[in-house]
């Protein structure tokens, strides 16, 4: 099973939502769709969902163009933020709802939406109106109607995001066994990085209504083609500032410099932006090649696990990641040391180049 | 501002509480320090809530007190208790203006205007919504409306409390991390006592001096974000703090030995008390994947970008360890070992290890 979408676009009233995209997405993995509220990833999914039409380009099911298919006719299943559910039926009839409109056999029904419940652990529940059930049970009560319903395309925009984060958790790990083997191309909207690391699959950046790359997820996350696509795929934000090289350094322009790793040195000289990640930017120095960065303290925030730091030097606003929780000082100076290896390096114009 | 202590605090919404789980609010004794910055964390349902409402006077409790300074408050209304409270929603009137808005908890108690006027300029300046003093209400966007309750909370400078529920629900997840960071700064400007109720890890940690976990209507530990993190108390908070939580494992204790599937485990210190269910606590990240120890089997590799999740089955249990990378294949036979000063016995749920000394 497949989507793939051929220079399909979005116009609302003259305005471009959604540029031109070609995509292809298959099943036995995530696909995810990764971007900032506003970025374009529910317009790309009602496109794909037939919700929205197309203004240029189209889109195959399978092979089989379903541009012009109503939404009805595309066998597709969409599960949203916000719990849907239809209020005045139980459970049961919840997820029964879109099997009973297709005229199937009551016995056939009955055995989907039992084998959908126990999946989603919600056997017990069948019987109760989604009003008492909990926020999780009723998202799951949602998912259960789009795993009975046995489509050829689930679109999960965001399905985890009004929930608790202990909860989201454990969906979120469940969530990729639930659709193993079922044979639909699931789509995941997020735009929570570290969900995009964890569902793992393949995952579209997403920016302003444009796709900014496509790929491997753990591929795209180690290897950004554009600055874009680095900074999308980042959270806390990538760390980005102007340099100059000369020779092999680096130069910010408020002075800090260093020697660029091979790939980078080999550039010819002139103006370009390094990126480093949160967690290359560490509180404690962990070799002598690294860069010391010394900035005031702005903003600190913890986790659970883990602790950030926004600081401050000359121009530029940098963040530190690391390990553990740990406080610092706010309005203070402070050290950070930088592992100027892991740099990226991008031209003027945002092209990845070492 | 004042100091807020709750004493043998317990509360039933039924009229004649007979057992422990009948009461929604198990006794709580605790001192929250005037100027504090405290957070309320726990799931939905654990009392959290409840106590809010305590303390704001909206719920009289069934039994115990409370006070504010050594005043007891117990009885008094909530408008006699000077506090103020900023909701999960934003709560402003949309036909007044930003300035108006702010200003209306000064005017309606009858402040001079020169003093009005002086607030108003320094809690929009705080809160960088200087620009939008003359805007109305109606047009601001949710955050921004959000933050206007919140300056409406902070205004008067007069309050015992000033209380958050869940303040950042209806805000952007991408706008969320500079509102947790502005009220950590502005609690650093006015210094008036505040507590703040979230179920979100995050917002509490970086917010509170002090949290306060609950569970079940029970506080199961009262510290700071760094002891919430490395010595939980209770297995809840283990589970609840970090991201993955903590392993809890079944294990046993034989000859004063921890046992955890047949393996002998070496703990952070003696083990206290006996008897009840005994479990190990280790987060992920004090467990490795090693040469020797116990074995296990890779069950999955989550690769996380800056390290990796690696899930592992010990006989039928589940043991996370973070690695630094996910070079690890399903199915591979591994060993894991735990840091011995991060590993703890817990009884019952609580801890059950002292701190080698």
């Amino acid at each position: 099973m497949s989507i793939e979408l051929k220079s399909a676009s979005k116009t609302v009233r003259g305005i471009t939502h959604i540029q031109p995209t070609s995509l292809k997405m298959s099943t036995g993995h995530f696909n995810v769709l990764l971007g900032q509220t506003g970025s374009g990833k529910t317009s790309l999914i009602k496109l794909m969902a037939g919700l929205d039409p197309l203004a240029t380009g189209q889109i195959f099911l399978d092979g089989e163009d379903v541009s012009k298919l109503s939404t009805q006719k595309r066998n597709i299943s969409l599960v949203h933020q916000f719990f849907v559910n239809y209020p005045h039926m139980s459970v049961f009839d919840n997820i029964a709802s879109p099997l009973k409109v297709t005229g199937m056999a009551p016995s056939e029904i009955e055995g989907r939406v039992q084998e959908a419940a126990d999946i989603l652990q919600l056997g017990p529940m069948l019987k109760r109106r989604p009003h008492e059930l909990s926020g999780g049970q009723q998202q799951r009560c949602a998912l259960a109607r789009a795993i009975a319903k046995e489509s050829r395309a689930v679109f999960l925009d965001e399905p985890l995001a009004n929930l608790d984060y202990k909860l989201r958790e454990e969906l979120r790990e469940q969530l990729p066994e639930l659709f193993a083997g079922r044979g639909a191309v699931v789509v995941y909207a997020t735009s929570e990085p570290e969900e995009a690391l964890l569902l793992g699959g393949e995952t579209a950046l997403m920016d302003d209504g444009i796709v900014t790359q496509f790929g491997q997820t753990a591929e795209i996350y180690r290897k950004p083609t554009n600055l874009t696509a680095a900074r999308v795929f980042s959270n806390p934000p990538i760390n980005a500032a102007e340099i100059s090289k000369v020779g092999k350094v680096a130069k910010l322009h408020d002075g800090v410099s260093w020697d660029m790793h091979e790939d980078a040195a080999n550039l010819p000289d002139g103006e370009y932006v390094v990126a480093i990640r949160p967690h290359h930017v560490l509180p404690v120095k962990q070799s002598d090649a690294d860069v010391a960065l010394n900035g005031i303290v702005q903003v600190t925030e913890l986790s659970g696990s883990e602790s950030s730091a926004h600081f401050q030097m000359g121009a530029n606003g940098w963040v530190s990641l690391s390990a553990g929780v740990h406080s610092y000082k706010v309005g203070e100076n402070h050290q950070f040391f930088m592992d100027a290896k892991k740099a990226f390096y991008f031209a003027p114009d945002g092209r990845l180049v070492a | 501002m004042a100091k807020v202590t709750l004493s043998n605090l317990r509360h039933s919404y039924l009229s004649n509480p007979s057992r422990p789980t009948d009461y929604a609010l198990k006794e709580i004794n605790l001192d929250w320090k005037d100027g504090g910055a405290y957070a309320l964390l726990g799931p939905s349902g654990c009392g959290k809530s409840t106590l809010l409402n305590i303390v704001s006077g909206l719920l009289t409790p069934s039994e115990g007190r409370i006070l504010f300074d050594g005043k007891d408050v117990t009885s008094l209304a909530p408008d006699q208790r000077n506090i103020a409270q900023v909701f999960q929603f934003p709560v402003i009137y949309d036909t007044m203006t930003v300035r108006e808005n702010l200003a209306f908890p000064l005017r309606n108690r009858g402040v001079a205007e020169s003093k009005v006027t002086k607030r108003v300029a320094e809690i929009a300046e705080m809160l960088e919504v200087g620009e939008m003093l003359d805007t109305r209400a109606a047009h601001l966007s949710p955050d921004n409306k959000q933050k206007i309750s919140m300056g409406r909370g902070l205004v008067r400078d007069d309050v015992n409390v000033v209380m958050f529920d869940e303040p950042l629900t209806v805000i952007d997840p991408h706008l969320k991390w500079k509102l947790r960071s502005k009220l950590k700064e502005l609690h650093q400007r006015v210094r008036a006592t505040m507590i703040y109720v979230t179920h979100d890890q995050t917002e509490a940690l970086t917010f509170a001096d002090q949290v306060v976990v609950m569970q079940e209507g029970e506080v199961v530990q009262i510290g700071t974000p760094v002891e919430l993190f490395e010595r939980p108390q209770h297995t809840f908070v283990g589970h609840f703090i970090g991201s993955p939580g903590m392993n809890i494992l079944p294990a046993s204790v034989e000859n004063n030995k921890v046992i955890f599937n047949g393996n002998t485990v070496a703990v952070e210190g003696n083990i206290i008390g006996n008897g009840g269910t005994t479990e190990l606590g280790v987060r992920p990240e004090f467990v490795s994947v090693s040469a020797t120890g116990i074995p296990a089997r890779v069950r999955k590799v989550s690769d996380i970008g800056r390290h990796a999740v690696i899930e592992t089955m010990v006989g039928d249990m589940r043991v996370r360890a973070v690695a630094e990378t996910a070079h690890f294949e399903q199915g591979t036979e591994v060993h894991l070992t735990f840091k011995k000063d991060q590993t703890r016995l817990y009884r019952d749920g609580w801890i059950a290890t002292e701190v080698a000394s």
